[in-house]
Order: structure tokens, then C-alpha cells, then sequence
């Protein structure tokens, strides 16, 4: 039969070969296609899930988009532990091999130059959430149960307004304050966008979402880093994910601006 | 598929990562190549706000105990698939009515109704 070729990463050959048992999108084994001195990870996906059309369909199928992000995710996370490999974004898949090493061909230099810039690192994510509100709000307005006039209420009501920004100016400073502890750590950071709270699954409200590239060398103290700032604020909460492929880190393809 | 070992091991993307940090770096992040199929990258980045969207929108109606979005073409693709279908059959049967109206009056029009195109 003849798939499509999904291309997971593009790294330097591997010192080691591949675990025998990894899988990828759809439980395919996993391949390397070696080219130009440089090797793709690729794996064979079906024409009637991945073709333009279906593909286009499933990606808006939350079940399907996230068992596919997740199975991608575990072939990079894989290629982590032997190598730097160079994430390319979920989803490009190719028509067959002759097309994945046209493409190595084209991006050959910017592989080469981004693979050289990452090579031993890698990325941590750190975020910190506010845990659910703060019980101030209900200090501040117990003295008073009841608001005697107008101008009562609206007293009451930017007292707790002003408590709710002392919160966040806290945490903003909080936040500031370890993004920039972590940036000169790190070799370079990226902000990210907080995430929402019903996708995450998570407690709380994000309010800082950053990743921070790290050579494997310095992860340990890194790690060290955030574990001794983690108490340090009452009412935050501080987690850490990694060590991750460089993700937010390969990117930045020279396409469109040179 | 157990972890292989690795340094330093606290903490691992398959288990401190929630849907969203994986989404993320897998969706967001990483090199952009286009591929022999060709997947329009707005759509992924209109979907990652979509799905924001979807699940936002899960939760609230769960809430409220509703389930328009089972039906609702906006965000589910089985119900917006029949949609389109049916769009698609409607508008070719008002197009076909066109062009016949087209071919009957089309000539003539500008001149028998003058008054209009002032």
C-alpha cells in the first residue's frame, strides 16, 4: 500500500537507533529517511485521513487533534532523548520519501544553521497561576453587611475592586520578577500566551506562560531555579513542564523576511 | 511505553503537560514547512482560537445543561459536513433557477426598465 509520509523532526543522524517499539500518528513504526547528511523522522499515514480534505475535517475534531498532537509530541519526545532534533509543526506530510528530501534539500542551510544554534538544548515551560480568589473580598465587605446608602455601595465596591488589583499587581510582580530571574538563566525565553483555564484543564488563572531555552548541561539547576521560588508567593502557584524539544525555539524560518 | 531515562527526570513532558502545553508546542510552535498537502496555516491558528472557543463554550453549556453545539455547523464538523450539503444543493438549484431566468431576460433588461437604473 502507499501512505502519505508524516514528518515528525529533522535531526542529525542518530548515534543511536530508534527504540524498536516506537509508534507514531495512527501506530505506525517509525522510520528514519536519511539525506544530505541529515535525517528525517518520518512515519506512513493513510491517504484517507491525511489528504487535504479529511485532514482539514479531522483537525477540528478535538479527539482527533489531541490523540494525533499527542502522538506526535511522543515521537519528538523520544528523538529528545537521543538527540537535538529540530520539531517541524504538526501535520506536514508529504506525498512520499522523494518529496521529504526535496524538502530537506530546500531547507538544508536553515537546518543546519538552526540545529548548529540548538544543538544540546533544550526547552523548560514555566507557568504561574493566581489560585482562585482571594478571600480579602470577603474581609473587606464583612464589616458591613449591609450597605446603609449609594455612596456606601460604591465605597464597598472599589474597595474590593482595589483588592482584587492588589492581587493581580502582585502577581504581576511576582511574575516579572522570576521571567526575569529565569530569562538570565536561560539563553533565550519566549512568552507565550496565557492559556485558558477549560483547555488546560487546570486550576486557577495562568498568568504568566513562558519557555525558556536551556542547555541540557544547566537543566538541573534551572529546575533548582523554579523549585526555590515555588513558595515564595502565596497565593501563585508555580509549574514547571520539560524538558521539551525546543518547540518555541525552531521556528523562526528566514522565509518570508530575508 | 515506559520513559526512558533521562536528565534530570522531576519532572516529564508526558506527565507534567496538560492538553494545552502540548497543543501548543505541537500546533503553535515548531518549523513551518509546507508540505505536499497543503494546510492553510490561518486555519490552524483560527482553529487553535476556535477550539478555545469550543471548550469555553462546553463548559458554560454543561453548565447550563444545553447541547446546541452537537448541532451546531459553527462547531462540529459531522454537523457542519450535512450543512454544507445542503447549502451546497440549495445553491445550486437557486443558481440553475438564475441562469434560466438569466438566459430568458437577461438581454433585454437594461432597456425595458430604465427607471430602475437611476
Amino acid at each position: 500500500m502507499t501512505g502519505l509520509r508524516y514528518v515528525y523532526a529533522v535531526c542529525r543522524p542518530l548515534g543511536a537507533p530508534l527504540q524498536a517499539q516506537l509508534t507514531g500518528v495512527v501506530g505506525a513504526p517509525v522510520k528514519q529517511l536519511p539525506h544530505h547528511g541529515l535525517i528525517a523522522v518520518v512515519s506512513e499515514v493513510p491517504e484517507r485521513d491525511f489528504a487535504e480534505e479529511p485532514l482539514r475535517a479531522h483537525l477540528e475534531d478535538l479527539d482527533w487533534l489531541s490523540a494525533t498532537a499527542r502522538a506526535h509530541q511522543g515521537v519528538v519526545d523520544a528523538l529528545t532523548v537521543v538527540t537535538t532534533p529540530l520539531p517541524l509543526r504538526m501535520a506536514t506530510v508529504f506525498r512520499d520519501d522523494s518529496g521529504v528530501r526535496t524538502m530537506i534539500e530546500s531547507c538544508e542551510e536553515h537546518f543546519r544553521a538552526t540545529l548548529e544554534r540548538l544543538q544540546g538544548r533544550v526547552e523548560w515551560g514555566v507557568k504561574i497561576y493566581l489560585e482562585a480568589e482571594q478571600p480579602q473580598e470577603a474581609t473587606v465587605a464583612e464589616p458591613e453587611p449591609r450597605a446603609a446608602s449609594g455612596r456606601d455601595y460604591l465605597r464597598r465596591r472599589r474597595q474590593q475592586t482595589m483588592a482584587r488589583e492588589d492581587v493581580w499587581e502582585k502577581a504581576e510582580a511576582f511574575a516579572t520578577r522570576l521571567h526575569e530571574k529565569l530569562s538570565a538563566f536561560a539563553e533565550d525565553s519566549r512568552l507565550h500566551a496565557p492559556q485558558n483555564a477549560a483547555l488546560s484543564g487546570t486550576a486557577g488563572r495562568n498568568v504568566l506562560n513562558a519557555a525558556y531555552l536551556v542547555p541540557r548541561a544547566h537543566s538541573e539547576e534551572f529546575v533548582e531555579v523554579v523549585d526555590r521560588t515555588k513558595d515564595d508567593a502565596p497565593g501563585l502557584r508555580v509549574e514547571l513542564t520539560g524538558p521539551w524539544a525546543a518547540y518555541s525555539f525552531a521556528g523562526e524560518l528566514p522565509q518570508e523576511g530575508a | 511505553m515506559t520513559t526512558p531515562s533521562r536528565l534530570p527526570e522531576p519532572y516529564g513532558p508526558s506527565s507534567g503537560a496538560n492538553l494545552a502545553d502540548i497543543l501548543e508546542r505541537v500546533l503553535d510552535k515548531g518549523i513551518v514547512i509546507a508540505g505536499d498537502i497543503r494546510i492553510n496555516l490561518l486555519d490552524i491558528e483560527l482553529l487553535t482560537v476556535k477550539l478555545r472557543l469550543i471548550v469555553a463554550s462546553v463548559d458554560k453549556a454543561k453548565e447550563m445543561g444545553i447541547d446546541w453545539w452537537e448541532s451546531d455547523p459553527a462547531l462540529s464538523s459531522r454537523a457542519r459536513r450535512d450543512e454544507l450539503a445542503r447549502e451546497n444543493a440549495e445553491l445550486r438549484e437557486r443558481l440553475a433557477r438564475l441562469e434560466e431566468l438569466e438566459q430568458g431576460t437577461g438581454r433585454t433588461r437594461g432597456r425595458t426598465h430604465p427607471k430602475e437604473a437611476s
